[in-house]
């Protein structure tokens, strides 16, 4: 049809002009009521309104609420507050400000770190802030700038509460750090329709709890009416609407553990995850090399934060949260049970091990991590020596989307939800996923290295945590959680914080019996983990696991003391006692480590014997039995 | 030589329609001048969004309102395309999606589809013309969903506001039946309360703050006390160019961008109020000409919806200001400070200058 055609359609001209007199009407009404609004602000009300704004003298000034504590199970405070001095520039009243530096040094003490930083501020800041050019002066400072104060407009003394982590570097990840406000949280904020609440505020959380928890933290702004002179100095209030103080956090986390914890791992770097099966607690969640979160408050120099994120060992990653790791073999019960509730395997089925598995037909050897193999080897025995064979064969019999949908359940492949900011996913497989992710077909030989928890197979320490505690706890799928109770410091109630339970996986109650007996004697003589299980005075189940880092080639063994440091095998441990009535579930993952049994499950037992016996490690540095054939893939 | 290129330059340009733009927008820099604390920078910016913005009316007014029909659906479609690419892979700035990153350049989709969106319903309903039935209009008004759905889950309620309120006006144009009208109207206040439990706590609040902005005196409501309290001393005569204290002492937030108008009428009173809304009300009844006079289907509603569109922004901003309308980000159409709005209105002028220029040959 052509556009440029006139078609002679009287009657919807007719009723376009109907129309539009009537939007000429709806125009004309809607000004008339501007018109009258107009008139009745500005000549029936001008006098009201006229006085208000002569009398615009009237400020409001926010009053900032004191931003909540985190405390641990036992009240010890893992962030606490405190008001200081700090001397402040701004920046728009003042002319040459390196010169206007020089001179405040000759009254207070500026160091170099000092003016880094407040040139980094100065690059991120809006412009008519005033920024800390030195923060906790002393009192003798604030008396000697105080008399020499006329020599620098521009420059005030204010107090400010600041935020310390008196456990630096052994919360860090879980506490994380508050920092000042920057351009992009300003955006956040006024998304969130909260920018009115952070006037005054000059901080905000940044990582770990401080940011998830962030709104209860802060509290609410209050603020002040006050009738400012022509200069805009405060003359007296006329109302005041207190803040209301943020809310504080008590977590589950118990601090001694953490320690523990902490202290076992000497100077290796890794992971320990400890959680309440029977509510998704969280008692310890340790990440290793950790750093100093105080460095953060007052925004961190260029040099200190370069070390960190340049430094090999990576201590900003959370590894519990955010490292991806194969879980090797401590993805084997999970295979068992899936085995067992899909009738691909019974309890008494067996197979021998010669040290190697072939499709069949195919040559290709895939190989035990025992080269002699384990011979006769049923379910039982397959965990308690941890034998690869068995599981490539069910891997194969179950396929690949089968493992996924089952083992899916215990948490496997997607975040846990934990209330940390920052959580990865870790990838469960399926065949669709390959063809999406690398676009290419999926092989059995995939499915065999998922079998053991190798290949695409990967997840965080939380996860295979989490997955752990649901074993111990019949199923019961609960959302993994940091903070137990949440103190209103306004009405001075304690609520706890709901532990979701999530989901509960169906397991058939014998086959849970038959994994469970077998991770006990993973502990005992003839099992991978004898050593670590030795003497104890209560019965563990665990599982032993070795992720590797780089792949062996077809007919070479690994021989440790030739692979370099960073390219040794990672090393799993995970667990829950006592093992007929769980209290705590963990995992242990240390990088690097070489093997489960060695070097993550010795761990694991100095933090279990402390939370069940109250047991002190003796020393600090654990005993590491040397490489012995007692290992685990 | 001079006198073919003054007709070259002026072929397309409507006359009337550009002299009331023209004062509008000398009150507009005068206005900047003030709210800006008389700074130069500002004021030059404001004049290169002028300059953009006046040279894509100029080329908008040269293209014939058929080239617009033909393009209408492709645009509507392309628009959509890049509103589920925003939802996709946007870039969030303020902490919602708005822009679409695509290298060289950073574009907001939304902004396009102020003008698409009633191009393609005016297209569609120029194709059915004369056998027009209920069909046609719950097709168009699919049509019209689709983009603001897409915007207000940036969110943008505004913006999507706004495009809803141009597409209804193609719709009402195109002889919608007042019944479905009346039962719309009745179907709204009947969920009322509905919509108020679906609504965010921080929705509730902007609507309890319009009805008494102590209630926020930080926030939202911090903005309507000072721009009220900026138009009610204004008076009669006002207080003068650069002598508004409301302005001058810093208590007006936004003054160069949504709340301009403050400044205006604070500085102006309510003769300049008066001017101002005469002004608005010549551009909006030279686009009611222009409309009327249209010799097409689609030249007619898109026409209607561009003028209407218009009194929109300024209706809406004006009511934000003196305290009758929620607080929502509009800006005053040709007197606030940006570039964005800016081009989009001043497009939507050079289309209907060539509605207007292109009549005649139409008619040949």
């Amino acid at each position: 049809m052509s556009g440029a055609e006139i078609r002679n359609l009287p009657h919807e001209i007719h009723v376009f002009r109907g129309r539009l007199l009537v939007a000429s009407i709806f125009v004309t009404l809607l000004f008339l009521v501007l018109l009258g609004r107009f008139v009745h602000l500005q000549v029936v009300e001008h006098a009201h309104y006229d006085t208000l704004a002569q009398s615009n003298r009237i400020a409001i000034a926010p009053i900032v609420p004191n931003r909540g504590l985190i405390l641990d199970r036992n009240g010890v405070e893992l962030a606490h507050s405190f008001s200081a001095y700090t001397l402040e520039i701004t920046p728009a009243k003042t002319g040459n400000l390196e010169a206007l530096i020089d001179e405040l040094a000759t009254v207070v003490d500026i160091a170099p770190r000092d003016r880094k930083r407040f040139r980094k501020l100065l690059d991120e800041s809006r412009n008519f802030e005033s920024l800390p050019i030195r923060s906790r002066l002393t009192d003798e400072e604030v008396a000697r700038f105080s008399v020499n104060r006329y020599r620098f407009p521009g420059v005030e003394i204010k107090a400010r509460l600041f935020r310390h982590y008196p456990h630096r570097d052994l919360t860090a990840h879980i506490v994380g750090y508050i920092g000042r406000i920057n351009n992009k949280d300003l955006d956040a904020l006024e998304a969130s329709d909260q920018l009115a609440n952070y006037r005054g505020t000059d901080h905000i959380g940044k990582m770990g709890l401080e940011q998830s928890y962030e709104r209860r933290l802060h509290g609410t702004t209050g603020f002040e009416r006050v009738e400012v002179d022509a200069g805009g100095r405060a003359v007296r209030t006329l109302s005041r609407t207190p803040p209301i103080s943020g809310d504080n956090l008590v977590l589950s986390l118990d601090l001694k553990l953490q320690e523990v914890a902490w202290q076992a791992f000497g100077d290796r770097r890794g992971a320990l995850v400890a959680l309440d099966p029977s509510n998704g607690a969280v008692l310890a969640f340790v990440s290793k090399p950790g750093f100093d979160p105080n460095l953060f408050v007052d925004g961190i120099d260029s040099q200190s934060w370069d070390a960190l994120n340049k430094s090999p060992d990576r201590p900003m990653t959370n590894r519990a949260l955010q490292g991806q790791y194969p879980p090797g073999s401590t993805f084997k019960p999970f295979m068992a049970l899936a085995g067992l509730a899909l009738g691909k395997r019974t309890p008494q089925f067996a197979i021998n091990d010669v040290g190697f598995f072939t499709l069949p037909g195919l040559s290709h050897q895939y190989r035990d991590w025992k080269r002699s193999g384990h011979g006769i080897v049923d379910m039982h025995r397959s965990i308690v020596v941890s034998c690869d064979t068995y599981y490539y064969g069910l891997a194969v019999d179950l396929g690949v989307d089968a493992i996924h949908d089952y083992s899916k359940q215990f948490g496997f492949g997607a975040k846990t939800g934990i209330d940390l900011p920052g959580e990865m996913s870790g990838i469960l497989p399926t065949q669709a996923w390959k063809m999406r992710r690398h676009k290419q077909k999926w092989f059995v030989g995939d499915t065999i290295a998922v079998g053991i928890g190798q290949g695409y197979n990967i997840s965080t320490p939380l996860q295979v945590a989490h997955a752990t505690a649901v074993l111990a706890a019949d199923g019961k799928v609960f959302r993994p959680q940091m903070v137990s109770h949440i103190r209103d410091t306004q009405q001075g109630t304690l609520k706890a914080a709901p532990n979701e339970l999530v989901r509960t996986v169906a397991i058939d109650p014998d086959h849970l019996r038959r994994v469970r007996a077998a991770m006990v004697d993973v502990m005992r003589p003839g099992g991978t983990a004898v050593q670590a299980g030795a003497g104890a005075l209560y019965a563990i189940a665990g599982k032993t696991g070795t992720s590797q880092v780089i792949a062996i080639k077809q007919g070479e063994t690994y021989d440790e003391r030739r692979v370099q440091e960073r390219h040794r095998d990672h090393a799993w441990f995970m667990a829950f006692a006592p093992a007929e009535n769980p209290t705590i579930a963990l995992v242990v993952l240390v990088e690097n480590g070489g093997h489960g049994s060695s070097a993550a499950a010795p761990i694991a037992r100095q933090v279990l014997d402390y939370w069940l016996l109250g047991k002190h490690p003796d020393g600090t540095q654990p005993k590491l039995n040397a490489a012995n054939d007692q290992e685990s893939n | 030589m001079v006198r073919r290129l003054a007709l070259v330059l002026t072929a397309h340009i409507d006359g009337i329609l550009l002299a009331f733009i023209g004062m509008l927008v000398g009150i507009g820099v005068a206005v900047l001048y003030s709210a800006s604390g008389e700074s130069f920078p500002r004021l030059s910016g404001q004049l290169v969004n002028l300059a953009v913005a006046f040279a894509v009316m100029w080329l908008a007014a040269k293209i014939p309102p058929n080239n617009l029909m033909r393009i209408a659906l492709p645009a509507y479609l392309f628009g959509s395309l890049l509103l589920i690419g925003v939802a996709l892979f946007g870039d969030i700035t303020n902490g919602a999606r708005r822009w679409l990153d695509l290298g060289v350049v950073r574009i907001q989709p939304s902004e396009l589809m102020k003008i698409a969106v009633p191009m393609m319903l005016a297209w569609y309903f120029h194709r059915y013309e004369g056998g027009l039935q209920i069909r046609h209009y719950a097709i168009a008004t699919a049509v019209l969903l689709v983009p603001v759905v897409l915007i207000l889950r940036q969110p943008d309620l505004g913006t999507a506001l706004l495009i809803a309120a141009s597409g209804f006006y193609v719709l009402f144009l195109a002889g919608l039946s007042w019944r479905i009208i009346g039962g719309l109207a009745l179907a709204g206040i009947a969920a009322a309360p509905v919509i108020w439990n679906l609504m965010h706590d921080y929705q509730r609040r902007r609507v309890l703050t319009l009805l008494d902005p102590t209630q926020d005196p930080l926030g939202a409501g911090y903005h309507t006390i000072q721009s009220t309290i900026a138009v009610g001393s204004g008076g009669l005569a006002g207080k003068g160019w650069l002598n508004g204290t409301q302005t001058h002492l810093d208590f007006l937030p936004e003054r160069t961008t949504d709340f301009i108008f403050a400044v205006f009428s604070e500085e102006f009173g309510l003769i300049g109020n008066i001017l101002l809304l005469v002004l608005f009300l010549a551009v909006i009844g030279r686009g009611m000409v222009i409309t009327a006079n249209a010799p097409t289907t689609f030249a007619r509603l898109l026409a209607g919806a561009i003028t209407l569109g218009f009194f929109t922004y300024a209706f809406v901003n004006m009511g934000m200001v003196s305290g009758i309308l929620p607080v929502v980000g509009v800006p005053l159409p040709l007197i606030s400070y940006g570039g964005t709005s800016l081009v989009t209105i001043c497009l939507g002028f050079g289309i209907l200058m060539s509605i207007q220029t292109h009549r005649k040959l139409v008619q040949t």
